[in-house]
């Protein structure tokens, strides 16, 4: 039997958590850095790493931009006291934090980063990948639902409640608003299905964006609740139940939340680019310029990733710009206008795209 | 009746979206990202002590180097949080100052009690007590915050005695001598 | 006005007419009408010399013709008042019907502030380290009615400042504003004629006769009368700030005398006693012996634990032992002529309650002053009398409890703060018995006892003792004892709980007080709370014919004594 490919796919994968794991990582740093900015002060710039903090300017300037702060913040979670409260569910409570980060890891499988002569970079490219990527992520809320249950106690317990209610809320209208998209991408009769690959593809002229701005919207609301980020952030909500579904949780396991967190963000926003922003390619209406190999993978990928940074950028933009919605209102929002809006887009999209095929080709 | 209710203005079409707000609130604050930050990198920059700052609470001494306090307690008596502990003592008869004849043999400020009101500072007849700019007091242990009468002059310093009661008085005494 | 009395004259403070005896002065005439005449050199009790000038008021006199000698009746129909152009000083003015006075007219202001100037024109800036401050004449006055500033530019005096005039006096010849309180003190109530001013003008000082020294045991009121901090005493000097101190109203253990003083203390530690005026008494004077006797609270000596056989125990495990001592029988008692009435009452009850062979106060005499120091040094052998705790009064030597002993009569002792080797008995034979001490230092009784109650000093507990007078006067708790030392009449109250079997000792004097209405006539509808200050006269009559031991004293006289009694027990 031949083990290569079984290998080769391993340490596929060990990369691609390593690069994830080490962007969410930064993005908490970006977070910090851009409240900062926003609210006139610095942001962490303490922080110094022997040797590199020590060259001239450079090191100076890394220190100032908190380069160092991950390494820091990840060494505090892992060297800090773990105290597990004497009135919790122990084996849930150690089980959350689990069932939170593994579907968040779980779902970057599918997802395209990359083209390379024209076959996608990714680990698993699924006909179904959307739907895996749906089916996944949502099992993400298992998580919040488990700690704010095991923790046995009265904040993390309405956070887990709310981010359930939220998560089902969101689900359907975040589902509605991607299938015009894939009913655009996908020509009559071909095979594709739901694969991200091809949506990707079909975008080579047109951002989606452009073309389906109300699915777009949707769709980035929806995420916005999907990752529970502000004016979402129900589950956690710091200013009503002190810190939420994790209140009960410290050190590394409060870590594991915090990058399944982040890590959903990352994740989010590159289904946002591949859906909505036209994945690897250039610009609307100019071919990309990617050539072929590996430099045209590497390329292709930056592309991407900095498409991806730039929706990262706006998730903590919105944060730090809006207040927090009141419980009922993210309920209304949800089912009353929504869902409506998503089925409407989406029935009239099909109408349309039944006529278009109909009448002109 | 003395007040009217008002309607709130009923929102458009494009208020009730909500997204134009959002976007000017995202102007906002993307404006904010670019501009000077207004955080003080404290212990690297100090901030600038304004005049008249109420800091920590210390006895000075005059230019001569008396110690200026003659333990009248009306500090103790003031101090809203009790923080003042003086145990009065007498200067003996052979010393310099003879004639001010009271000085405090223990004077105890709890640091962690003075709540910085300056009082003290207000009612002192000698002017022997001045809060200076010093704002940052720390410490391992309670008693060490409890600074005792030589801690307390040694962050006081001298100060420029205005009155000059006390050299008045000797003065006139050494008048009075030589006019037999 | 109606119901006037014929003793009382009318006179008019500021237009206002106020009854006064005959003779009062104005001050006091004004201090009854609720006025304050500002002064220094008049003191109540002393005789009168209006050296300060500071009291000068307006003075007016109904007119009368001095042909017909009819009064002059102005247009109002009222008689005219002949003012008098220059102002009196009120100190030297006794009332005379229809007097007129002004206390706060725009003249007498101008004369108090006159009068301030030139008193503080010599005056040093001081206060801060003056001991008067705080309740100093001189600086309230200054507040009230001073300039607020000086006009005066020269050098002011220099005079010594640190005159020792006796072993307690200490003068700052610069503060004094020569009222002569000091002087005429020494002359006319402590009969010891020492101090006078010398030399003249500004120069005037005040000083001790030569060869003399200002050492008599009153010396230290004369601290109290200065009314600026000229003469200050030298065990209080610079030691607490008078604003500090918290008075509690106590009396002098010295003598059956029963001075009234205050205590004053503060967080717990006495800084010094004063007297309390009390006109029945002791005026406002007390003897210098008898400022000093707090000093004795604070000291290493102190009993501080319950104990049994010299191991720690708490006060009803000591009351329990030792009730099952005294239920032994063959007990005597000793009481002490320092315990307070309530005591004596408590311990009474137990000598009845276990049939106490002998029940004995142990007297303590010295040379009685004459004035407020008695020759009975115990401040409450009458109390002991009218709670029944003794019928005859104490004596010295306790030589019948000694032979007492030593022929098996008695076998345990019970001693209420007497040491019982002072008076007779010896520690070898103490040792032969069971002693129960109640007492709050350490003594040689104290270390033979098998049961050890500490016990309070007057300072730190409440109670009332019987004076010489038979005047009953309370005095209350200042400064709290030692931690865990609970009030003898609780320690001795759970004592006589165990033995009587009764179910609630008492927790404070009122307790006691209550029992004692009922059970001693004399002490009927007379409640703890409502003594009055100034002591209540007890009839104590059925005791006159005992030989007390007491002579003249300030306010006591032993055959007038008896007329006094006399006569409270007609009005009962």
């Amino acid at each position: 039997m031949n083990y290569l490919p079984v290998l080769i796919a391993l340490i596929k994968a060990v990369l691609m958590v390593a690069v994830v794991v080490v962007i969410a990582a930064y993005a908490v740093l970006a977070e910090r850095k851009i409240a900062g900015w926003i609210q006139g002060r610095y942001g962490p710039n303490r922080t110094a790493f022997p040797v590199i903090g020590y060259i001239p300017i450079l090191g100076k300037m890394l220190t100032r931009l908190g380069v160092f702060q991950p390494v820091a913040d990840g060494l505090k979670f892992i060297f800090k006291e773990d105290p597990i409260p004497g009135h919790v569910n122990l084996v849930y409570y150690f089980l959350a934090p689990c069932v939170a980060f593994i579907p968040a890891m779980t779902t970057m499988a599918v997802l395209p980063f990359g083209e390379m002569d024209g076959q996608p970079l990714v680990l698993a490219n699924l006909d179904i990948g959307m739907l895996f990527l749906l089916a996944v992520s949502s099992l993400g809320v298992y998580g919040i639902i488990l700690a704010g249950w095991s923790a046995n106690s009265k904040y993390p317990f309405l956070g887990g409640i709310r981010g359930s209610a939220q998560m089902i809320s969101y689900e359907l209208a975040m589902g509605l608003s991607i299938l015009p998209a894939f009913l655009w991408a996908n020509a009559p009769g071909s095979e594709t299905g739901m694969s991200l690959f091809n949506v990707v593809q079909s975008q080579d002229q047109l951002w989606m964006v452009i073309w389906q701005p109300l699915s777009a919207l949707i769709f980035l609301v929806a995420l916005f609740a999907e990752t529970n980020r502000l004016p979402f952030d129900m589950p956690e909500a710091e200013t009503e139940l002190v810190a939420g579904y994790n209140t009960e949780y410290g050190s590394m396991k409060f870590g594991l939340f915090f990058v399944a967190e982040y890590t959903h963000i990352v994740i989010g926003s590159g289904v946002l680019t591949v859906l909505f922003l036209g994945g690897w390619n250039f610009f609307p209406g100019l071919p990309s310029p990617w050539p072929g190999g590996w430099v045209g993978g590497v390329l292709s990928t930056l592309w991407f990733l900095l498409k991806v940074f730039t929706v990262v950028f706006f998730f903590m933009w919105i944060r730090w710009t809006l207040p927090r919605f009141r419980y009922d209102q993210v309920m209304r929002l949800g089912w009353t206008v929504l869902l409506p809006l998503a089925l409407a887009n989406l029935v009239l999209n099909a109408i349309f795209i039944a006529l278009f095929d109909n009448w002109f080709v | 009746m003395a007040f009217k209710i008002l309607e709130r203005k009923p929102l458009n079409w494009a208020e009730r979206t909500y997204l134009p707000q959002i976007i000017t609130g995202l102007k906002i604050t993307l404006w904010n990202l670019f501009q000077k930050k207004v955080t003080l990198e404290y212990p690297d920059v100090r901030p600038v002590i304004p005049e008249g700052y109420r800091g920590i609470p210390t006895l000075v001494k005059d230019p001569k180097g008396r110690e200026k306090c003659v333990s009248c307690q009306l500090c103790e008596f003031v101090c809203p949080p009790k923080a003042i502990r003086i145990q009065p003592g007498e200067i003996p008869e052979d010393a310099d100052y003879a004639h001010v004849e009271k000085a405090p043999k223990q004077f105890d400020i709890d640091m962690l009690r003075c709540i910085y009101c300056g009082f003290c500072q207000e009612v002192c007849p000698e002017e022997a007590i001045f809060l200076q700019n010093d704002f940052s007091l720390s410490g391992y242990s309670r008693e060490e915050m409890v600074f005792p009468k030589a801690k307390l002059y040694e962050m006081g310093g001298t100060f420029p005695d205005q009155h000059n009661k006390w050299g008045k008085k000797q003065q006139a005494a050494e008048e009075a001598k030589a006019h037999g | 006005m109606t119901g006037r009395d014929d003793n009382l004259i009318s006179v008019f403070i500021d237009e206002e007419e106020f009854l006064v005896p005959p003779g009062t002065n104005m001050v006091e005439a004004a201090r009854l009408a609720g006025k304050e005449i500002p002064h220094y050199c008049y003191h109540p009790k002393l005789s009168v010399t209006g050296n300060c000038r500071m009291c000068l008021m307006e003075l007016g006199m109904p007119l009368k013709d001095h042909s017909t000698g009819e009064p002059i009746i102005d247009r109002r129909g009222l008689q005219k008042i002949g003012w008098m152009p220059r102002p009196a000083i009120a100190c030297a003015t006794r009332a005379f019907p229809g007097i007129h006075i002004k206390t706060d007219s725009e003249l007498v202001r101008e004369c108090r502030n006159g009068v301030m100037e030139f008193l503080l024109v010599n005056h040093p800036l001081d206060c801060p380290i003056c001991d008067q401050a705080g309740e100093c004449s001189l600086q309230e006055y200054a507040a009230d009615y001073g300039r607020g500033y000086s006009r005066f530019v020269e050098n002011k005096n220099v005079k010594p400042k640190r005159t020792r005039l006796g072993p307690r006096v200490m003068l700052d010849d610069e503060r004094c504003i020569l009222c002569s309180r000091c002087i005429r003190f020494c002359k006319e109530i402590a009969k010891d004629d020492v101090l006078g001013f010398v030399d003249r003008g500004s120069y005037s000082t005040l000083t001790c006769f030569p060869g003399k020294d200002l050492q008599n045991n009153y010396s230290l009121n004369t601290v109290d009368i200065c009314p600026v901090g000229a003469l200050t005493s030298i065990d209080f000097r610079f030691k607490m700030r008078v604003w500090f101190l918290k008075e509690t109203p106590s009396i002098c253990a010295e003598s059956s005398v029963g001075v009234n003083t205050h205590i004053e203390s503060r967080e717990g530690k006495i800084y010094r006693i004063t007297p309390r005026r009390n006109d029945e008494v002791n005026d406002t004077w007390i003897p210098d012996s008898g400022r000093i006797l707090y000093k004795s609270i604070d000291t290493d000596e102190r009993l501080i634990h319950y104990t049994i056989d010299g191991s720690h125990t708490l006060v009803d495990g000591a009351a329990k032992e030792a009730a099952t001592l005294l239920r032994e029988g063959a007990v005597a008692v000793v009481g002490s002529g320092r315990a307070s009435v309530e005591e004596q009452y408590l311990l009474g009850k137990i000598a009845s309650a276990v049939k106490a062979i002998s029940v004995s106060l142990v007297s303590r005499t010295g040379d009685g002053d004459g004035l407020l120091v008695s020759a009975d040094r115990n401040p409450n052998v009458r109390g002991a009398l009218l709670t029944g705790l003794i019928t005859s009064l104490p004596h010295a030597n306790l030589g019948g409890l000694a032979s007492a002993i030593e022929s098996g009569e008695v076998r345990t002792i019970l001693s209420f703060g007497e040491d019982l080797t002072q008076c007779g008995v010896e520690k070898q034979l103490l040792e032969k018995v069971n002693v129960i001490y109640f007492g709050s230092h350490c003594n040689e009784t104290g270390e033979v006892a098998k049961v050890v109650f500490p016990t309070l000093t007057v300072f730190e507990k409440a109670g009332t003792f019987i004076n010489q007078q038979f005047r009953l006067q309370k005095f209350l708790p200042a400064v709290p004892g030692p931690q865990g030392v609970l009030p003898d009449i609780v320690s001795l109250g759970k004592l006589c709980s165990i033995l009587d079997g009764e179910a609630i000792p008492p927790t404070g004097p009122e307790g006691v007080w209550a029992e004692m209405n009922t059970e001693i006539p004399q002490f009927s509808a007379i409640d703890f709370e409502n003594i009055p200050i100034n002591g209540i006269l007890i009839d104590g009559s059925q005791w006159e014919h005992l030989p007390f031991i007491e002579g003249m004293s300030l306010h006591y006289d032993p055959d007038n004594n008896r007329q006094i009694m006399a006569e409270v027990t007609k009005s009962k």
